[in-house]
């Protein structure tokens, strides 16, 4: 149903239940604002959005309203500008400057500021105030956030998206009237794992990018590309930004089924091993086993290459979900698909197989973000998410709002009318319920929470199962308390309107993803329609995972028959896949050792012949997040011969090799295509992306904006003649400031601009509405889809309850948003996050060892013997050790598993 | 015939005017300050670049012959990296001084910069930056704006009161 408003004279069908402003911004009519946030609502502190609103036809005076907090109604008419409605924003915005600094030049907003942008819309020229400014001290905020206090307009922006939205809790308004403060209670690193999200949410600069900072570029100096956050399985859009060639920051890019307006710490901040000094740059030999890696000149490279080819048979292919879906399979193509390996041990192997074939059963959809923001219940077993798939937990917070905000709703208070709705709903929240083996960074919003094994995690999830449906396998020896909590989630999930599992595959446990797979079944014979997600740890491991390919511990096999066999390794440290012992037999029993990668790492260092390939800024690729959707990547550094693409570098390889001597990919869509034709599963990506031809007005998508700047001067110290922009003729965007002013397709979007609107706001006017889809959809193609026929069996049998044994404890895996993840922590704001590996153990128990908070620990875990630093933990059960995982100079650990502890006296 | 005299005698007149050729390079014109030429960098009044690498210069650019790269020294000052002008692109129009908001780049009477290489036409930060203030005495920039970079501190500029105590309930 759509209702007609007139706006300025003009009429207006627009859909009804939102507010004035959110109005005017979809149908593209520049109404100023500051405080409205599309994802947080309104709150009408700003003033600034003011518009005439007329009583009736007749009514020739008017009044003036706050546009944000005004619904839309059948009828409404309305005046943006009004004279009146514009004198009074020309006041407003007055009012702000008068203590906003001289800082423009020296502000890194300049250029992107929001207040700007406003300031130059409301018409505010000149400054007519005589008197002092008001001044505040900064704030140290940690390596990710600078803060410069003087530029607040107290919005309370900030505040609404750090405690409200993200659920933070160092973060404040402090002080009285005009005196209000908004940082910390004293110095230190804001703790909320999206503190990066201020840097957009603020709108000036308050709040800017640290590591911008340190190689700082205005806005439309950057050549800018889509892409897409490689940190982990969510796929998150982001928006890369180059630079005299190298990689400047990260950005949000709106996907209104995936992140949204926002992105975590990990994602924004840890880009900067793009630029590392550790980056390999060229090939490098041994030319002897006892020698080190040599830089070689390209031709002695080809002929290494070439005898290495000729006197090989047999190759073993290493594939890697951190590599594109492209790479992987030109590499398959390249050793054969039976030589195929996933470069993930045999047990993560399973584990993500295991996944694959629950969803692609069909039984139940794997949502995306938006769903789980839109969940009434959700269900979390055995997965620490704000570790492991941090946007997922952001996502599960709104939809922990669910309930208040239907209550809101019940009581005529809309959605969106943000202060209203949070005085209703008070602490009204949906139930979430959170079963993990230690506390969690959401169990502020957890209905109830489990501290259990994994094997008892999933029991519980079993035991759900089995309540809801008969035929499910049923538990036994569930002590009173878990058949309590057992009832009661059964109790919630029977009546749940949108009921969201979520489960993964960093406890190690298949069980849980058992356990998870029948409470969907069970929802679904009961004809409800459960969503299911499964959080793979890397961001290409489902994509991978729906190739074929076998193991990293199948690979020895193929080695173990006395046949001499070569050895390619693409993008993928082993030593972070199996234990030492076994990856180093593998390289040794292979000969010659080929890796591509483009960082140093222990992998590597045993290569005989490493190869440069392209990180995600130097690339282009497809991506499969958790939810089954795939993305495409494109290059945003411009090619400077050093690095090539994964699938280029493989291409080659396949030219020198005998079997393969007519391979005919020259660009990027000849491998894709190749690859959607001979893999069924990725069928649906073919033809989804626009193809290297895709022309607007027979233009390219450009790059960079109209503005950039210095392209006669960039690289005049080494030649004063300019040389031709770089070719790109592998993608459907330029290197190029030239190209067409049309907004290109959702996908292809590789900055956000509209006239007037140079902050990251311009983004409303991409969108079909705010907080909506895209214009033309959501960029991403869902490749994995459930079906209302398709059913599972219920698996069995139910896992073992986990037994404490004394003298020995059960460690499971501790994921960290920092550090666990091997490139972001090469990057130098992240490192500085990264803790010393730990240990969690419960108070109790380390008394009885006479340890210590921070006191060393040695832990032995099978033949294993690592120290680390004790943790106390209270979250922790009695019997059980939470070990950090991935950090770096953590060895590789088979987890969970039995293991030994002794306190280590200092 | 009366007008080609006349003009016979308005030339003849010429040859008792003040001249206005002078015998370049030995003796130099006068030109105004305000004169469109070469380009430089000044410092402020202690010393100090100007220069805060905003890029609004090089945005002003129309030929886009500007290039530098702001980096940030221990007291939080922004300066140029480098700061490079490609004079054989630039047409001296003077946009990048008029962009300036710390009167750092300014264009001097200075024309005299022909080269028989092109590629000597290329100006590093050392060849632009003079030692003096250039055309506008006294002015600090760092002295005027919010934030604290080494020159001043917080509420110590001249339009500024000092830092809100934020703990203080007094109205």
């Amino acid at each position: 149903m759509m209702i007609k408003v007139q706006i300025d004279g003009t009429y207006y069908e627009v859909t009804p239940g939102k507010n004035l402003l959110e109005t005017c911004l979809t149908l593209g009519i520049y109404v100023p604002h500051f405080c409205f946030h599309p994802a947080m609502g309104s709150v009408g502190a700003c003033r600034l959005c003011a518009v005439k609103k007329y009583k009736n036809a007749d009514d020739k005076k008017g009044r003036i309203v706050m546009s944000c907090m005004e619904p839309v109604s059948d009828g409404l008419i309305v005046s943006v500008k009004d004279q009146e409605a514009t004198a009074f924003r020309a006041a407003v915005i007055e009012g702000l400057m008068i203590n906003h600094p001289h800082d423009c030049p020296v502000c890194d907003e300049g250029g992107e500021c929001h207040l700007q942008d406003m300031t130059v819309m409301t018409g505010h020229n000149y400054r007519r105030f005589e008197f002092k400014k008001r001044t505040y001290n900064n704030q140290d905020l940690g390596p990710f956030i600078n803060h410069e206090m003087n530029r607040c307009i107290q919005c309370y922006r900030c505040v609404r998206f750090y405690n409200d939205y993200a659920g933070g809790s160092d973060f404040a308004v402090l002080g009285s009237h005009d005196h209000v403060y908004f940082g910390r209670h004293q110095d230190g690193i804001l703790e909320n794992e999206f503190s990066g999200n201020l840097v957009e949410v603020c709108p000036t600069g308050v709040f800017t990018d640290k590591t911008l900072k340190a190689h700082y570029t205005r806005k439309w100096d950057l050549t800018n590309a889509p892409s897409l956050c490689i940190h982990c399985g969510v796929g998150c859009n982001t928006i890369a930004g180059e630079r005299y060639g190298g990689l400047r920051r990260i950005m949000n890019r709106y996907n209104g089924a995936v992140n949204g307006y926002f992105l975590c710490d990990r994602g924004r901040f840890g880009y900067e091993f793009v630029n590392d000094d550790n980056r390999i740059r060229k090939a490098q030999i041994r030319i002897t086993k006892d020698k080190n890696l040599e830089e070689t000149p390209p031709e002695k490279l080809t002929t290494a290459l070439s005898d290495a080819f000729f006197g090989t048979k047999r190759w073993i292919g290493i594939g890697s979900p951190r590599a594109s879906l492209e790479a992987n399979f030109a590499l398959s193509c390249l050793v054969g698909k039976d030589n195929f390996f996933h470069g993930i041990s045999r047990k993560d192997h399973l584990l993500v197989k295991t996944a694959i074939a629950i969803l692609m059963n069909g039984t139940a959809r794997s949502p995306s973000l938006k769903e789980i923001e839109k969940a009434d219940v959700v269900l979390i077993l055995g997965e620490d998410i704000t570790q492991t798939a941090p946007m997922t937990a952001l996502a599960v917070r709104q939809a922990a709002r669910n309930k208040g905000i239907d209550s809101t709703v019940k009581s005529g208070i809309a959605e969106w009318n943000d202060y209203a709705r949070r005085e209703k709903s008070q602490d009204l929240k949906s139930p979430i319920f959170i079963a993990s083996s230690f506390g969690t960074r959401l169990d502020d919003i957890a209905e109830k929470t489990y501290r259990a094994s994994p094997m008892d995690i999933a029991r519980l999830g079993f035991a759900v199962a089995a309540m809801l449906n008969k035929n499910a396998p049923q538990v036994k020896g569930l002590n009173e308390a878990q058949k309590e909590l057992a009832k009661e989630i059964t109790g919630v999930l029977k009546d749940a309107k949108i009921p969201v599992i979520i489960t993964g595959i960093h406890s190690g446990s298949p069980d849980m993803l058992h356990a998870a797979a029948n409470i969907a079944e069970a929802l679904k014979l009961n004809g409800q329609h459960p969503l299911l997600s499964f959080l793979l740890p890397e961001c290409n491991s489902m994509g991978l995972g729906m190739m074929d390919g076998k193991s990293l511990d199948d690979a020895i096999k193929l080695t173990d028959g006395g046949e001499s066999a070569g050895l390619i390794i693409l993008e993928n440290d082993l030593y972070r896949r199996a234990d030492k012992a076994f990856i180093d037999s593998l390289l040794e029993k292979c000969n010659p050792v080929i890796v591509l990668d483009h960082l140093v790492n222990e992998t590597t260092l045993k290569a005989d012949i490493l190869l440069p390939v392209g990180t995600f800024a130097e690339s282009e690729g497809t991506l499969v997040n958790n939810e089954g959707r795939a993305q495409r990547f494109y290059r945003v550094l411009p090619p400077d011969g050093s690095a090539m693409e994964s699938w280029c570098q493989i291409r080659d390889l396949m030219r020198l090799s005998v079997n393969h001597e007519e391979v005919l990919w020259e660009k990027f869509d000849d491998v894709a295509n190749a690859m959607t034709d001979q893999i069924p599963a990725f069928s649906k990506i073919k033809g989804y992306f626009p193809d290297a031809d895709f022309r607007i007005l027979n233009e390219k998508i450009k790059r960079q904006t109209i503005r950039f700047s210095g392209r006669t001067a960039i690289s005049a110290n080494i030649d004063v003649s300019e040389p031709k922009p770089p070719d790109d003729p592998g993608s459907p965007l330029a290197f190029s400031m030239e190209g067409s002013d049309e907004v290109p397709p959702s996908s292809l979007v590789a900055y956000y601009w509209v006239p007037g609107w140079n902050s990251y706001q311009a983004m409303n006017f991409y969108l079909d509405e705010p907080n909506g889809s895209l214009k033309g959809g959501d960029p991403g193609i869902r490749l994995i889809e459930a079906s209302a026929a398709n059913h599972l069996l219920f698996f069995n049998p139910v896992a073992l309850s986990f037994r404490s044994r004394s003298g020995e404890w059960l460690v499971v895996p501790a994921y960290r948003i920092f550090g666990s993840e091997e490139l972001s922590s090469k990057s130098r704001a992240v490192a500085a996050r990264i803790e010393i590996p730990f240990i969690l153990m419960n108070y109790g128990e380390a008394e009885e060892l006479g340890g210590k908070d921070n006191d060393m620990v040695r832990l032995t875990l099978a033949d294993k013997i690592i120290e680390v630093k004790l943790k106390i933990d209270n979250s922790i059960p009695a019997g059980i050790l939470g070990l950090s995982t991935g950090l770096p100079g953590m060895p590789y650990l088979e987890l969970p598993g039995m293991g030994k502890l002794t306190v280590l006296k200092s | 015939m009366f007008s080609i005299l006349r003009s016979l005698w308005y030339t003849f007149l010429h040859a008792f005017h003040k001249r206005e050729t002078i015998l370049y390079p030995e003796e130099k014109p006068y030109l105004p300050p305000r004169y469109r030429g070469r380009i430089i960098l000044s410092r402020d009044p202690d010393g100090i670049e100007r220069c805060v690498a905003c890029y609004l210069c090089a945005a002003a650019c129309p030929v886009d012959c500007i290039s530098l790269q702001a980096i940030e020294g221990e007291n939080g000052r922004r300066y140029p990296a480098f700061f490079r002008i490609n004079f054989s692109r630039c047409i001296f129009c003077g946009y990048c001084e008029e962009a300036c908001p710390t009167y750092a780049i300014q264009l001097t009477p200075d024309f005299e910069m022909g080269e028989y290489n092109r590629q000597n036409l290329v100006y590093e930060k050392e060849h632009l930056l003079i030692s003096g203030e250039g055309k506008y005495h006294g002015y600090d920039f760092y002295k005027v704006a919010g934030i604290d970079a080494g020159v001043k501190e917080k509420g110590e500029g001249a339009n500024e009161q000092p830092p809100v105590d934020v703990k203080s309930l007094m109205p």
